[in-house]
C-alpha cells in the first residue's frame, strides 16, 4: 500500500511539474466560463442561458476534449518507462505490477479528477453568484462527475495502449486512432447504421450499442435535462428509451474498471 | 543457512518463442562471493540477471535466491536485500537526482524521513553530491551511470547484480566503483558483476563464469580457468649488457624450446614449467631482470570464445 502511495505521489507532482494540471484547469475553465456566458450568442443574446443548455454545450465540448487529455496525458507512462529502462528495474523492486499499475491510475487520474473539478467547478460558482440558485451545484455535481469518470475511463484505455506496444511513437498514433474512433466514428456508425439500414435497430438495441462507448454515455448522462426536442441525431433516440442516472453511471464506472483491469491482465503477461 | 548459496541455479533455462536465450545452467553463488560474467551481446547475461531477480520465470530448470523462486510471491521481502543496475537506464529526466533517488529509496520500503537522509548519503557516497539539485537531463554519462549505481546500493544490498556497471566512468569513479564492491563484499555481500571483459577487474573478482549464445563457456577461479585454458606464461629476461642474452637462452637446450620466434628474447612457457624455467634463467650469469607475465582476464576470454567458435565451426562441417 505504502508503495503505492509513492507511485501515485510521484505521479501526481509529475503532473504538477509538467503543468498538466495547471493547463488542463485553465482549459476547462475558459471553456467553460465561456460558453456559460457566451453560449446564447448564437440566439443574439449575450449572458447566462439555461442552465440545461450550459450543461448541454460543455458536454459536447468536454466530451472531445477530455477524451484527449486523458490519452495524451498517459500514453507514455508505461512504453515510455520501458524506453528508458526504469520500467525493467521498478519491477525488480518490491512492488507488484498492479501496485506500479494503479499507483499511476490514482497520480494521474488525480491529476484530471482536479483539474476537471476546479476548472468546471469555476464557472459553477460563477453561475451560483449570477442566479443564485442552488440547481446549479445539483446539475454541475452531475456533470463534473461523469466528466471525471469518463477521464478516469480514457486514462485507463491509455494504459492499455501504452502496455501493448513497444514504442513509445506507436503508442501516439494508436492513442489518436483511439479518440478518432471513440469521439467521432463511432457516432457517425451509429448513424450511419440508424439512417443506412431501415428496421436495421430497435431504440433498445441503439441505447445498448451506445453502451460500447464511453464517450455516448457521458452525453447522455448530461443531455438527459434537455427537452428531447433540442438534441438531435441518434441520441434523441436513445434519449426516449431513457436510462436511468443511476444505470448510464455505472456504465461509466464499468468503462474504468475494465479497461484497468484489463490492463493489469496485460501488464502481467507482458515479456520484458 | 551459512551453507545454503544466496543464488543457485539448477538446469536453468529461458526460451524466447524458438529462441533459446539461455541454455540449462548450473551455478551457485555463496555469501560474500564476487561473481564475474563475461559474454558478448546476445551472450545470455541480461536473461541471466533477469531469471536471478524474478523479473520472468525460467523456461525450465529452477532459480532459487536466499532459498526461494525469485518469482514467486514469498520472495517479495527478499527484493528489499537485492540491488540491481540495468544496463542502460536514464532515469526521469524531469526530476533532480536526490529526487529519482528518494523515490526509489521509498519504493525500497524506507519510510519518507529516512530516505531523503539515505538518499543524500548514497550520493555522496558515489561522489554527485555537487549535482543533486539539478535535473537528471543536465547529467553527462557517467553522473548517470553514478546516479544509477547510488541506486543499486540502496539499503545495503545481500545481493547485488550490475549490468556494465564501469561504462562512462572515469578512472578515479571506476577506482572508487570497484572500492565499493570490495566493501559490500567485506561485509558479506554478493556481488555479480556482468560485463564485457574489462581491465582492471581482475582482483576484484573470485570467480569468472563465461558465457557465449546462452551457453556456459567456462567457469571458475581466474587460476583454475587460466589452468583450463593451459595458455602459456610470457617470460621476458632482460639484461642491461650489450650483446643480449639471446646466445645465452638459445643455447641453454632446456630454454631453447620456448623461445619465441616471432618476439626476441620472449619465453611462452606452460604454467606447470613456469617455475622449472625461472630456475634455469636465474642461473644466467648476464641476468639483469625478469618480466613475467600469466595470461590476463582478457586473454583466457578470447581463449575460450575462439575454441567455441572452432567447435561450432567443426559441428557445422561434419554435418554438411
Amino acid at each position: 500500500m505504502k508503495q503505492l502511495l509513492t507511485v501515485a505521489n510521484k505521479e501526481f507532482h509529475d503532473g504538477l511539474r509538467n503543468r498538466w494540471l495547471v493547463s488542463i484547469t485553465l482549459i476547462f475553465a475558459l471553456l467553460s466560463i465561456g460558453l456559460t456566458y457566451f453560449g446564447a450568442a448564437a440566439s443574439g443574446a449575450v449572458g447566462v442561458t439555461s442552465l440545461a443548455t450550459t450543461i448541454a454545450s460543455l458536454a459536447s465540448l468536454a466530451v472531445f476534449l477530455i477524451p484527449l487529455i486523458a490519452l495524451l496525458l498517459s500514453y507514455d507512462s508505461f512504453v515510455g518507462e520501458q524506453e528508458s529502462g526504469t520500467l525493467l528495474l521498478l519491477l525488480t523492486y518490491p512492488l507488484s505490477k498492479s501496485q506500479l499499475l494503479l499507483g499511476k491510475f490514482i497520480g494521474q487520474g488525480g491529476i484530471i479528477a482536479l483539474a476537471t473539478l476546479l476548472g468546471f467547478g469555476a464557472s459553477a460558482v460563477l453561475l451560483y453568484f449570477q442566479l443564485g440558485d442552488t440547481d446549479i451545484f445539483n446539475a454541475f455535481a452531475l456533470f463534473i462527475v461523469s466528466a471525471v469518470l469518463l477521464g478516469l475511463s480514457f486514462t485507463a484505455i491509455a494504459y492499455l495502449i501504452s502496455l501493448s506496444v513497444s514504442e513509445k511513437s506507436k503508442a501516439a498514433g494508436f492513442a489518436l486512432i483511439i479518440w478518432f474512433l471513440f469521439a467521432l466514428a463511432f457516432d457517425l456508425a451509429l448513424l450511419a447504421l440508424l439512417v443506412g439500414v431501415e428496421e436495421g435497430v430497435t431504440q433498445q438495441g441503439l441505447t445498448q450499442l451506445m453502451m460500447l462507448n464511453p464517450t455516448d454515455i457521458f452525453r447522455l448522462v448530461n443531455l438527459a435535462g434537455l427537452e428531447s426536442s433540442d438534441v438531435n441525431g441518434a441520441l434523441s433516440a436513445a434519449l426516449n428509451a431513457s436510462l436511468s442516472i443511476t444505470q448510464l453511471i455505472s456504465a461509466l464506472v464499468a468503462w474504468v474498471v475494465l479497461p484497468l483491469v484489463l490492463a493489469i491482465v496485460i501488464f502481467k503477461k507482458k515479456k520484458l | 543457512m551459512m551453507n545454503t548459496p544466496l543464488v543457485s541455479l539448477t538446469e536453468a533455462g529461458k526460451n524466447y518463442g524458438q529462441l533459446a536465450a539461455l541454455n540449462a545452467m548450473t551455478m551457485s553463488l555463496n555469501e560474500g562471493e564476487v561473481l564475474g560474467l563475461f559474454g558478448h551481446n546476445g551472450a545470455g547475461k541480461t536473461t541471466m540477471m533477469k531469471l536471478i531477480l524474478g523479473v520472468i520465470s525460467p523456461s525450465h530448470g529452477k532459480v532459487e535466491v536466499m532459498g526461494m523462486a525469485p518469482d514467486s510471491k514469498e520472495a517479495w521481502s527478499c527484493r528489499t536485500k537485492v540491488g540491481y543496475l540495468p544496463e542502460n537506464v536514464s532515469f526521469y529526466d524531469q526530476l533532480t537526482g536526490l529526487e529519482v533517488l528518494t523515490y526509489f529509496t521509498k519504493l525500497k520500503g524506507f519510510a519518507s524521513y529516512s530516505a531523503k537522509k539515505q538518499a543524500i548519503d548514497l550520493l555522496e557516497q558515489v561522489g554527485i553530491t555537487y549535482a543533486m539539485k539539478r535535473q537528471v537531463k543536465t547529467y553527462s554519462k557517467g553522473m548517470r551511470q553514478r546516479l544509477g549505481l547510488a541506486q543499486a546500493f540502496i539499503g545495503e544490498p545481500k545481493l547485488l547484480l550490475l549490468d556494465e556497471p564501469t561504462v562512462g566512468l572515469d578512472p578515479i569513479a571506476t577506482r572508487d566503483f570497484y572500492k565499493t564492491v570490495d566493501e559490500l563484499k567485506s561485509k558479506g555481500s554478493s556481488v555479480i558483476l556482468c560485463s564485457h571483459v574489462l581491465p582492471g577487474v581482475e582482483q576484484h573478482i573470485d570467480r569468472a563464469m563465461i558465457l557465449s549464445s546462452g551457453k556456459l563457456l567456462a567457469m571458475g577461479t581466474l587460476a583454475e580457468l587460466r589452468q583450463q585454458a593451459a595458455l602459456p606464461v610470457v617470460i621476458k629476461p632482460m639484461t642491461f649488457k650489450k650483446g643480449g642474452l639471446n646466445g645465452a637462452v638459445s643455447q641453454n637446450s632446456q630454454l631453447k624450446g620456448f623461445l619465441t620466434t616471432s618476439c626476441q628474447n620472449t619465453l611462452m612457457v606452460p604454467e606447470h614449467e613456469k617455475l622449472n624455467v625461472l630456475k634455469q634463467l636465474l642461473s644466467l650469469n648476464d641476468l639483469d631482470d625478469i618480466q613475467l607475465e600469466s595470461a590476463n582476464l582478457e586473454q583466457v576470454y578470447q581463449h575460450f570464445l575462439a575454441l567455441h567458435e572452432n567447435r561450432q565451426q567443426t559441428a557445422k562441417g561434419t554435418s554438411q
